[in-house]
């Protein structure tokens, strides 16, 4: 059972490598919504042992929202906005891969220094979490153009779900479907100011928002 | 006498096995597009062809244009002769030959990018500058990989080296070396061999101004090279030294043909990269084969 | 019971409001919703409730201590709001409406939750509810200070979640059951892991750092308080900040019981000098009235860290501090507002001689200018001077003349600003914007009795209000009461 989650978390990894290399916008949702339905997939591997109702729904629920709805929202956006060119990326696709690298290197390292509990020892989870924060912030950082940076942010956001299975057994569902929530309306929020943006602005181009500075 | 009869036949199997690649990966690419196509043996017929046909030269070169060409050939054929072949073993062997290995065919490259610059044509310089700077991606790529099995079986001979399978990592390798065999041997996506823009080519604007017999080695050459990246792939991955000689034997050479198959498949289904792409997936390639030195070395440490 | 009411008054009047048919009686819905918040809030104050130990959501000391100055701050912008959104009957205020009303309910969450997982929500509530007040005007720089407003604060609050997750497995790593209650952590004490511990409070802070404003995570600010309309730039100066800063302070207090104390105090003491600096630095270049008033709140929070960092006595004073720093801070943002209408731009390089235009709202100006400054009759001198006390007795005599260094420079920088766009004779075009802008009542009251606020709290702290500031520091610091 940990080979086969550990087999995902290190494909959902090797998906944050591909996001990181991908130089067109559809490649990037797509390996950011394919990631999402792998995290879907993890509570129910995790728990495969007390399956409930209640796992089923959240599994269910990851899937259907980080692996299909909100690719879709993106992908909806990304027509609207008639992105059809690449944007260069402040930080460029090689220097960024490289940064994602070394910061998944650098997770695996860093995890060493953290404690795990006797039944999560030997899984990938603080490593895959970690790879995946430092994931989102390269691309929120290094992206110039709004629908890459909610890609960054939402697999940053997917980052923090992987470290939140560790506590899956102990956490309330109050808890989780109030988080699931607010990242659920989050991605709402975003989509709708993107449109905002693009409106405005006639571009998705954030190098455009440059009005406010010192 | 039974060291030289081996020494001959493996050069015999080598230089007459190599123009067999082309050819397989031609049907392949026919067969998915629904054509004829070129007969397999196509290469043999070009290379006769080349070989009768005399040498133009142009004024500027140095006997460098022709002494290129020969001079990667030999170090083609030296690496080859490096190279083991599942249980038979290579015909030289010693510590530390994977170096001797790598900087043979750096040696190669060197020589046919010489033998490009010596016609003073803008066209072949630039091919040249090109082929250089992806090079050095490449071999970085191709260092992590031959480090990587070597921190595997802890030897830096090739023999023991390939023995044995790549171990937890051999996905990442396979996928690491793959990336580089298309990208050394100049396949789609790094680049078409079978295009005609000067602008777009690569390898094969440095051979432009070649003809006759120095065009049938560089042709022979780069066959060769073909095989010899596919027999080093296969033998990292498979774990050659657990098999009895005939299932060896039988596994590399049908390995060779899956890789040749499978370049082919690629080459009709994708497209080319565009040129500043494409230190992107060879980055990327390298850091499959980094990743698999890592698997390697916790697995081992593990 | 009554901690949920605080909750569900403000969240059912924006249901009403977002139902409200009529775009000009709307507003009304703010004052009204916001009255019945302070009066149930003031007797929950004046008649604290038992709180239950394992309780989510209470009334707590803490809570009790900082929520009735977010509840009035709240009435007096209300107040203010239907007087702005009057003038601004150009533009639909359904969305405006609701979401203020459902700010002030999530706010009531977040001051009042005792569990990591709905302070994170609410915090995380609050913070998307905000997203579209600030671009109310709709004007390309409003967006674009809401987008970067949404990456800086959406990063920080999923950097807080990750740190909250890290909490709650130090618990389990520890042999705790996974309890996210604060009393629960506490209990737990010394059990929590280490390494665990260090690093849910590294995220930790980052993430509600991010959201109070804290340099080098206070990017967001100058943009969002800068574009935003004078009474949300009021609202979150004055209470998102707060929410954040109890939930830092709540999390310092569970630190400190896993023995991690003195590590936390260094890092908020380092953290609050270094947004006052930055903050000073910043004062002495911008150009911007609104976004000066940002890199001032910049400055207060880290006044509060600061505070956080010095224990009990410290700790009140920033408590103290909360109070005279958003009471003051809305008289500023609010008279600003008024500046801001009036001349047709937020720089000093277009605005002069507001005096002339505005002499109401430019005389609240520079008085609350003088108030946040720390002049001696208002609230902020003495809420410093309590504080600068505590640090000299806790033997922190560097760190108090970085302080008052910090605090000369923004002074320094404040009245550049400041004399800058009051003084000299007005701009021609500014002056038919004037012409058009009337300082009625309703404009000028609020700010004038925010700025009243602040001097009675400087004049006669009322002894309830310290009562209550003590008892949220036995609260925090349950084994030493000051």
């Amino acid at each position: 059972m940990n080979e086969t989650l550990n087999l995902l978390i290190g494909l959902a990894m090797g998906l944050n490598l591909l996001a990181l290399g991908s130089s067109r916008l559809p490649s990037l949702i797509q390996a950011m919504s394919f990631q999402g339905m792998l995290l879907g997939l993890m509570p129910l591997i995790m728990e495969h042992e007390h399956l409930d109702w209640r796992l089923g729904l959240i599994a269910l629920a990851t899937i259907a929202g980080k692996g299909v709805v909100i690719p879709t929202l993106l992908r909806r956006a990304m027509r609207a906005a008639n992105i059809d060119r690449e944007i260069e990326p402040f930080i460029g696709f090689v220097p960024s891969l490289l940064l994602g690298a070394a910061g998944t290197i650098a997770a695996v390292a860093l995890s060493q220094a953290l404690p795990l509990l006797p039944e999560h020892a030997g899984l990938l989870l603080v490593p895959g979490a970690i790879a995946s924060v430092l994931t989102g912030f390269v691309l929120l950082i290094g992206r110039a153009e709004a629908i890459s940076q909610v890609c960054g942010y939402l697999i940053l956001e997917n980052g923090i779900y992987l470290f939140g299975l560790l506590l899956i057994r102990s956490t309330p569902l109050v808890v989780e479907s109030g988080i699931l929530l607010d990242v659920t309306v989050g991605v709402f929020v975003i989509g709708i100011i993107v449109d905002r943006i693009q409106r405005a602005f006639d571009s998705l181009d954030t190098r455009k928002l440059t009005a406010l500075r010192e | 006498m039974m060291l030289m009869l081996d020494l001959i036949l493996r050069l015999v199997l080598w230089l007459l096995l190599a123009p067999l690649l082309p050819g397989v990966i031609n049907r392949v690419k026919a067969w998915v597009a629904g054509r004829r196509g070129p007969p397999v043996l196509q290469l043999y017929y070009d290379l006769a062809r080349l070989w009768q046909k005399g040498v133009v030269m142009s004024t500027l070169a140095s006997p460098g244009f022709v002494a290129g060409p020969a001079v990667a050939w030999v170090a083609l054929t030296g690496a080859a002769l490096l190279m083991p072949l599942g249980p038979a073993g290579a015909a030289f062997s010693f510590r530390g030959d994977v170096l001797m290995l790598i900087y043979l065919l750096a040696l190669a490259r060197f020589c046919t990018a010489w033998a490009a610059m010596e016609t003073g044509s803008a066209f072949e310089g630039m091919g040249a500058a090109r082929e250089v700077s992806y090079a050095v991606l490449a071999e970085a790529a191709i260092i992590t990989a031959v480090l990587s099995l070597s921190v595997q079986t802890g030897s830096v001979s090739l023999v023991s080296m390939l023995a044995p399978s790549a171990g937890a990592g051999a996905v990442l390798l396979a996928a690491g070396l793959f990336t580089v065999l298309l990208a050394e041997n100049c396949r789609v996506p790094f680049d078409d061999p079978n295009t005609h823009l000067e602008l777009t080519m690569i390898h094969e604007v440095m051979v432009l101004d070649h003809s006759g017999p120095p065009l049938a080695v560089i042709l022979h050459g780069a066959s060769m090279k073909l095989l010899l990246f596919a027999v080093l792939l296969v033998q990292a991955v498979l774990p050659m030294g657990d098999m009895s000689p005939l299932a060896a034997t039988g596994a590399l050479a049908g390995g060779v043909l899956a890789v040749m198959i499978g370049v082919g498949l690629i080459e009709s289904l994708l497209a080319r990269l565009a040129f500043r792409r494409v230190p992107l997936l060879l980055t990327t390639a390298f850091l499959l084969c980094l990743f698999a030195l890592l698997v390697a070395w916790k697995g081992n440490r593990v | 019971m009554n901690a949920l009411l605080l909750v569900i008054i403000p969240l059912v009047g924006a249901g009403v409001a977002a139902l409200w048919p009529n775009n000009r009686t709307r507003p009304w819905l703010l004052p009204i919703v916001g009255l019945a918040h302070v009066v149930l809030t003031g007797w929950m104050f004046l008649d604290p409730p038992e709180v239950a130990s394992n309780a989510w959501l209470a009334f707590d000391p803490l809570a009790r201590a900082v929520l009735p100055a977010v509840s009035l701050l709240f009435l007096v912008c209300a107040a203010y709001g239907v007087t702005y959104l009057q003038i601004r009957s150009e533009r639909p205020n359904r969305v405006f409406v609701a979401l203020l009303l459902a700010v002030l309910g999530l706010l009531s969450a977040g001051h009042q939750a005792r569990h990591l997982g709905l302070l994170w929500i609410a915090t995380e509530g609050v913070t998307l509810a905000a997203v579209p007040l600030l671009h109310f005007n709709a004007t390309p720089r409003a967006y674009e200070a809401t987008w970067k407003y949404l990456l800086v604060g959406g990063t920080g609050i999923a950097l807080s979640l990750l740190g909250s997750f890290c909490l709650g497995y130090a618990s389990l790593h520890g042999g705790g059951g996974g309890d996210l209650t604060f009393v629960a952590l506490m209990s737990q004490g010394a059990g929590l892991s280490r390494p665990w511990v260090l690093t849910a409070w590294v995220l930790l802070l980052v993430g509600y750092g991010t959201k109070m404003g804290l340099a080098p995570m206070h990017t967001w600010k100058p943009d969002a308080y800068g574009e935003a309309p004078g009474i949300v730039g009021a609202i979150l100066a004055g209470g998102v900040t707060t929410v954040a800063f109890t939930a830092i302070l709540r999390i310092r207090a569970v630190i400190a019981a896993a023995g991690e104390g003195p590590i936390a105090d260094r890092t908020l003491l380092a953290i609050g000098l270094f947004s006052m600096l930055v903050a000073a630095l910043f004062l002495l270049g911008t150009r911007d009235f609104k976004r000066m008033l940002a890199y001032s709140s910049v400055e207060h929070m880290g006044i509060l860290s600061v505070g956080a960092a010095l224990g009990g006595p410290g700790l009140a004073a920033a408590l103290f501090h909360v109070w005279t720093n958003g009471l003051t801070k809305g008289t500023l943002f609010l008279s600003a507002g008024n500046i801001r209408r009036a001349a047709g731009s937020p720089s000093m390089d277009q605005v002069r001689g507001m005096a002339v235009l505005t002499p109401r709202s430019a005389a609240i100006f520079v008085t609350g200018m003088f108030a946040v400054t720390a002049l001696p009759p208002f609230g902020p001198f003495f809420s410093e001077l309590q504080l600068v006390r505590a640090a000299l007795a806790g033997g922190h005599g560097t760190a108090s003349a970085v302080f008052l260094g910090c605090l000369l420079l923004a002074f320094f920088g404040l009245t550049r600003v400041v004399f800058g766009i009051v003084d000299g004779r007005p701009r021609t075009a500014a002056r038919a914007n004037g012409k058009r802008f009337v300082e009625t009542a309703g404009v000028i009251a609020p700010p004038l009795v925010l700025l009243g606020m602040s001097l009675w709290l400087g004049l006669c702290t009322p002894e309830i209000l310290r009562e209550a500031w003590a008892a949220a520091v036995a609260q925090l610091f349950p084994t030493s009461t000051p």
